[in-house]
């Protein structure tokens, strides 16, 4: 039995790393366990009643996007469908033109499918303007949390990135730093002929995109370009208005311990004939990229997610690792079941090994999705197609013949001091072996009757 | 009341004492506790691997000496580890729910039994970090062992920071992944540590024996307990 690709990149990973990772991520778990019952009274309820909803969703997957499209267009949103990837990358191409300056709002869907490199080999300028994502693309790195791209870097790191930049004079504190990003990105924003970004919910019944944030930039990445484009994974949408009082509570509370973000944006088409503002054109990019596949399968609830990275933030596994870890989009518990559900198990399933179980993951999720039962599944899944799964058989053997297994533990004290298993060793790298202490059980117990 | 002991393969291993302190536990509570020497392991090794054709042999060895259908005696075990493998594992194992008569020892004697005292006639005067295992969170325990810790007289509970993370043991993964494992023990027992108790007490033998393996490792010092030995220990 294989360690997966999560333990290899630990093993090398900078302590300082981890370091970072830690202080966010405890940061964010108190907020959201002070936050979440202040904002949804009844946290049990209102998560019980959050799954429901977009179970139905889930269930009624295809009428809602028909309505979500009529709506939509009805507003001036034209509405485009994308398979794949490669095919929203296209339709994103074509709809940008000859306009090539691009700012874009945080948005996992565009990482999901490649964006940025597609459209920079195209000769396309494109800027990312949430302050981790810009951290993230000036370094040429990689976000490696949904919510928080830069969980992974210290204050210093940026401060030495942004003056590698000479985005300002060498700074470490937050407030300068930001101001620096502001002045640079000011710029970008005016000139930008495009503003590309994701979608939080879409509501069904009224044809709006609804986007929270809390920097701004999504307001300026939305309005200032002549065009504006939103790319949703299409499992996004949601059937009323009114669901949002559920829903904006709970990921702000969830994701980030606010009880509201500082935006949030209701988007109802282009600008209309008399106003002097907004984009000329509102595209909405409606993903599918195995969404649809995933629907038919187990792991249909995954796709109940609200992209709130809670998740992340309690996982010790994730804690330990950092994103970079999972090598996908989207990491941690989500990561472990949406990958391997996206790419297949075949590719990513050894990332569903990168967990203790411990269930942290769905008590705290907003949509309550059985995560550790799913990552039990792919492991299944995962175990019948290797060729290295453990010598269980040999264990079954031995469990369910009873004076085998008491054999065995008459000998453990012997073998574990002479066996060579891959378990010991594995044990035995950073631990001392467990040794019998006391008085035996069955030794006793035999002896009182 | 008749119950049966499920013993557990950790403590059928290394921890005799564990078991023994369970039936003191119950025996003094006024049960009587069977012990079926046939019992092996419940299976969670290979299903948490992922063979679940080897989980499922086991399981059905399990319920056939520990569940038996002619009957129905309540199982306890002193994990909530297996006992959420009998539960909910098994569930998922077999693909229906199961008659849900095993219980983790604590959630036995405050939810069954309805013990919320816990009857000690000696004090345990000593300040005890509890590290709650985590399969609590499928079996829906709350407080229960903090709720008989503190009803000990002497006994102080201290408290240290994120609870709610897990050891890092994990099974298997401790083995697979003994970088990760590692990490996540040693941040376990750096916070509780700081809360400066004089012993950790946890409920389940897998969450000890990995903590116990890394502080000797370190050469820490911390005692390291069973929430069944205090219990015992506490009795006349």
């Amino acid at each position: 039995m294989k360690a997966s690709r999560v333990e290899g990149f630990a093993r090398q990973l900078a302590p300082s790393t981890t370091d970072s990772v830690r202080a966010a991520t405890v940061n964010q778990v108190v907020r959201r366990l002070a936050m979440l019952p202040q904002s949804v009274g009844d946290v049990e309820a209102a998560r019980t009643a959050a799954a429901q909803l977009k179970s139905h969703v889930l269930d009624n997957l295809g009428p809602l996007l028909e309505q979500l499209e009529a709506n939509c267009e009805r507003n001036g949103i034209q509405v485009h469908w994308a398979e794949d990837a490669r095919e929203a990358r296209e339709i994103i191409l074509r709809l940008a033109g000859d306009r090539r300056r691009v700012v874009k709002a945080k948005s996992m869907a565009t990482e999901e499918i490649h964006l940025n490199p597609y459209l920079e080999e195209r000769g396309f300028e494109v800027t990312e303007t949430d302050l981790g994502e810009y951290v993230v693309q000036i370094d040429g790195d990689r976000p490696s949390h949904i919510v928080a791209p830069i969980i992974h870097k210290s204050l210093k790191q940026v401060a030495e990135s942004f003056s590698r930049e000479g985005l300002g004079p060498y700074s470490e504190v937050a407030e300068e730093l930001t101001m620096q990003a502001r002045a640079k990105l000011r710029s970008k924003f005016r000139e930008a002929e495009v503003g590309i970004s994701g979608v939080n919910f879409a509501i069904a019944e009224t044809g709006r995109l609804v986007l929270v944030e809390n920097e701004g930039n999504n307001r300026f990445s939305t309005t200032a370009p002549e065009v504006h484009i939103a790319l949703m994974g299409l499992e996004k949408v949601l059937p009323r208005e009114t669901d949002l009082a559920l829903f904006l509570r709970l990921l702000a509370a969830s994701a980030t311990g606010q009880q509201v973000t500082t935006y949030t944006h209701f988007i109802a088409g282009p600008r209309r004939g008399d106003e002097t503002d907004g984009p000329r054109e509102v595209h909405l990019v409606i993903l599918d990229n195995g969404r649809s596949r995933i629907l038919e399968g187990p792991y249909r609830d995954i796709l109940r997610c609200i992209r709130c990275g809670a998740c992340l933030n309690v996982c010790p596994v994730y804690r330990q690792a950092s994103g970079h870890a999972y090598g996908h989009v989207y990491s941690g518990p989500l990561g472990a079941v949406l990958a391997p559900a996206l790419e297949g198990v075949a590719a990513l399933g050894d990332l569903a090994k990168a967990s203790t179980l411990c269930g942290a993951c769905e008590e705290v999720c907003p949509v309550k999705i059985p995560i550790p039962a799913m990552l039990l599944d792919i492991r299944r899944q995962a175990a019948e197609s290797e060729s290295d799964s453990a010598p269980w058989a040999a264990y079954a053997l031995g469990a369910t013949r009873p004076a085998l297994w008491r054999a065995g533990l008459t000998m453990l004290p012997l073998a574990s001091k002479v066996a060579v298993h891959p378990m010991k060793s594995g044990w035995a790298e950073f631990r001392e072996l467990p040794a019998r202490t006391g008085r035996d059980f069955r030794r006793w117990q035999r002896g009182r009757s | 009341m008749k119950v049966r002991l499920m013993l557990t393969c950790l403590c059928d291993a290394f921890a005799g004492e564990v078991g023994i302190a369970t039936v003191r536990v119950l025996e003094h509570l006024g049960c009587e506790v069977a012990f079926e020497p046939n019992q092996t392991c419940c299976g969670q090794p290979p299903f948490n691997s992922g063979d679940w054709k080897a989980a499922r042999e086991i399981a059905q060895h399990c319920r056939s000496v520990l569940l038996p259908e002619t009957d129905d005696v309540p199982l306890v075990a002193p994990s909530g580890s297996c006992t959420a493998m009998v539960r909910e594992g098994y569930a998922q194992l077999f693909g229906q729910h199961g008659p849900a008569r095993a219980f983790e020892l604590g959630e036995f004697i405050v939810r069954v039994l309805g013990v919320t005292t816990w009857p000690a006639s000696k004090p345990y005067p000593r300040k005890v970090a509890l590290h709650p295992g985590c399969h609590g969170r499928s079996l829906g325990l709350r407080d229960e062992h903090r709720q008989l810790l503190t009803s000990i007289p002497g006994l102080e509970l201290v408290e240290f920071l994120q609870p709610e993370q897990c050891c890092g043991f994990g099974g298997a993964f401790a083995a697979t992944h003994g970088k990760l494992s590692q990490g996540i023990g040693k941040e376990k027992l750096l916070n509780v540590l700081a809360a400066q108790p004089e012993e950790l007490v946890g409920t389940d033998m897998g969450c000890l024996l990995h903590l116990k393996g890394l502080q000797d490792r370190d050469g820490g010092t911390l005692r390291i307990r069973h929430f069944a030995e205090v219990l015992a220990e506490t009795l006349p």
